[in-house]
């Protein structure tokens, strides 16, 4: 979706602000937002492409008024609230008002650090040859679903170079919808910075993205 | 995305929050007591994947990665082929680090890591992201300024080098290895970890000079 999530090359915010020493966490409410949220989506069902459509999907005054794991924790109720883990009114209430969902069983203590170490590969067995290969000019789609994509609207449209072919993975826009993983191929395709800012001031950048083989088609005439 | 902590966090973390973060902190700690009523979260495995984060997974990782990879030659060529294979000779494998790619910065080329449409980050090399990296300013302007980012850090590149911008939109996740500073001829690899900085693994800084580390 064309939502405030999605700002490479947005004005208007400012410098980067580093902060010297910075924490891990700013505070106790974020350690426990963090862990709840890492903690919820193997019980809760979802994958890490419903989590993200779950934070971006909101009206961007929304969206660029809260924190980061603000952002994680509506997120995390939405994706509860969808599956009836949660019932509206429970936050607000402190408690349980219904009775819980049957679900596989919490994560353990002690199976953390397997989980972590385990993670999500996202790599799957290729069906079908790849349709570009490394040096070939691609131009990405100029797609607008309203529903969860990783083509960045910067790049839509624009002409890039094949850089890195990655085998083919699980793709987002399906995944996040609930319609299946449907791996396709994936590519590093590069960008001249100056055919996607012909008015910046820096005209020897390259930028890439890693762009599915659905979001491409030939940049040239067969 | 709002820098709250950049507002209110400075120096004063949890004695000052606003009411807004009262709020928050007042949903958060109900959502947990909800989950754990509910039998879905136990609370000790939540205390574990908050000490995993905040003490064993962290910049400290990747820069024995990076000093592993200035002394070894032959690491080096494994490292910048298969990434997460060679990480995970050190045993950092996992979450967020599932396919790494390595981008190794040249006297002509400087790269730098960008997650535009969220935060994603090399997990177990880097540990969790610092809230610039997933803030509006740098998501923006990474792509489009990437020499006008260096500047907010501090450092100037010259216009002769190019800058590679690597925006992460899939679940590859890139480690930049910097170049190693002269000046540690004869260092061992445990020595040269000290000048590694997480931003330098970043492209958004650069290695410790030899004195800085003296």
């Amino acid at each position: 979706m064309d939502g405030a999530h999605d700002m490479g090359g947005a004005a208007g915010f400012g410098p980067v602000c580093p902060e010297a020493n910075e924490p891990v966490f700013h505070a106790e409410w974020e350690r426990r937002a963090f862990a709840v949220t890492l903690a919820m989506a193997k019980p809760g069902g979802w994958n890490i492409d419903m989590s993200r459509f779950a934070r971006e999907d909101r009206p961007p005054a929304d969206y660029l008024s809260r924190s980061y794991y603000q952002i994680w924790l509506v997120g995390l109720e939405r994706l509860m609230l969808e599956r009836d883990l949660l019932r509206p009114g429970e936050i607000e209430a402190g408690k349980m008002l219904q009775q819980p969902a049957p679900i596989s069983g919490p994560l353990a203590a002690v199976d953390v650090d397997a989980m972590l170490r385990r993670g999500g590969p996202t790599e799957r067995e290729a069906t079908t040859p790849a349709r570009f290969k490394i040096g070939d000019r691609v131009r990405t789609k100029d797609i607008h679903p309203t529903t969860h994509t990783r083509l960045p609207q910067y790049v839509r449209g624009h002409v890039g170079v094949i850089e890195l072919l990655h085998g083919c993975h699980v793709f987002p826009d399906t995944n996040a919808m609930g319609q299946g993983e449907h791996p396709h191929w994936l590519y590093t395709v590069t960008f001249d910075g100056k055919n996607l800012w012909p008015d910046a001031a820096d005209q020897r950048s390259r930028v890439s993205v890693d762009a599915w083989e659905p979001y491409l088609e030939p940049a040239d005439a067969a | 995305m709002a820098n709250h902590h950049d507002d209110h966090h400075h120096g004063h973390h949890h004695d000052h929050d606003h009411s807004e973060l009262s709020e928050t902190e007042l949903r958060v700690r109900a959502l947990e007591t909800i989950l754990t009523q509910k039998g879905y979260v136990d609370p000790a495995a939540l205390d574990v994947l908050i000490e995993t984060y905040e003490t064993k997974v962290g910049p400290r990782n990747g820069a024995q990665v990076v000093a592993k990879a200035w002394t070894d030659p032959a690491y080096r060529e494994r490292l910048l082929a298969d990434g997460s294979a060679a990480i995970a000779e050190l045993d950092y494998v996992g979450r967020q680090g599932e396919h790494i790619v390595v981008v190794e910065n040249t006297p002509s080329r400087h790269n730098m890591v960008v997650c535009t449409l969220c935060s994603c980050y090399p997990w177990p090399v880097l540990g969790l992201p610092p809230v610039w990296y997933k803030s509006a300013p740098y998501r923006s302007r990474a792509v489009k300024d990437p020499r006008g980012v260096l500047h907010d850090f501090g450092f100037e590149l010259s216009p002769d080098i190019e800058i590679r911008v690597w925006d992460s939109t899939a679940e590859i996740r890139y480690l930049v290895l910097p170049m190693r500073p002269p000046g540690t001829d004869g260092w061992s690899a445990e020595r040269l970890a000290d000048l590694v900085t997480r931003d330098s693994m970043i492209g958004t800084g650069f290695p410790k000079q030899p004195h800085e580390v003296a």
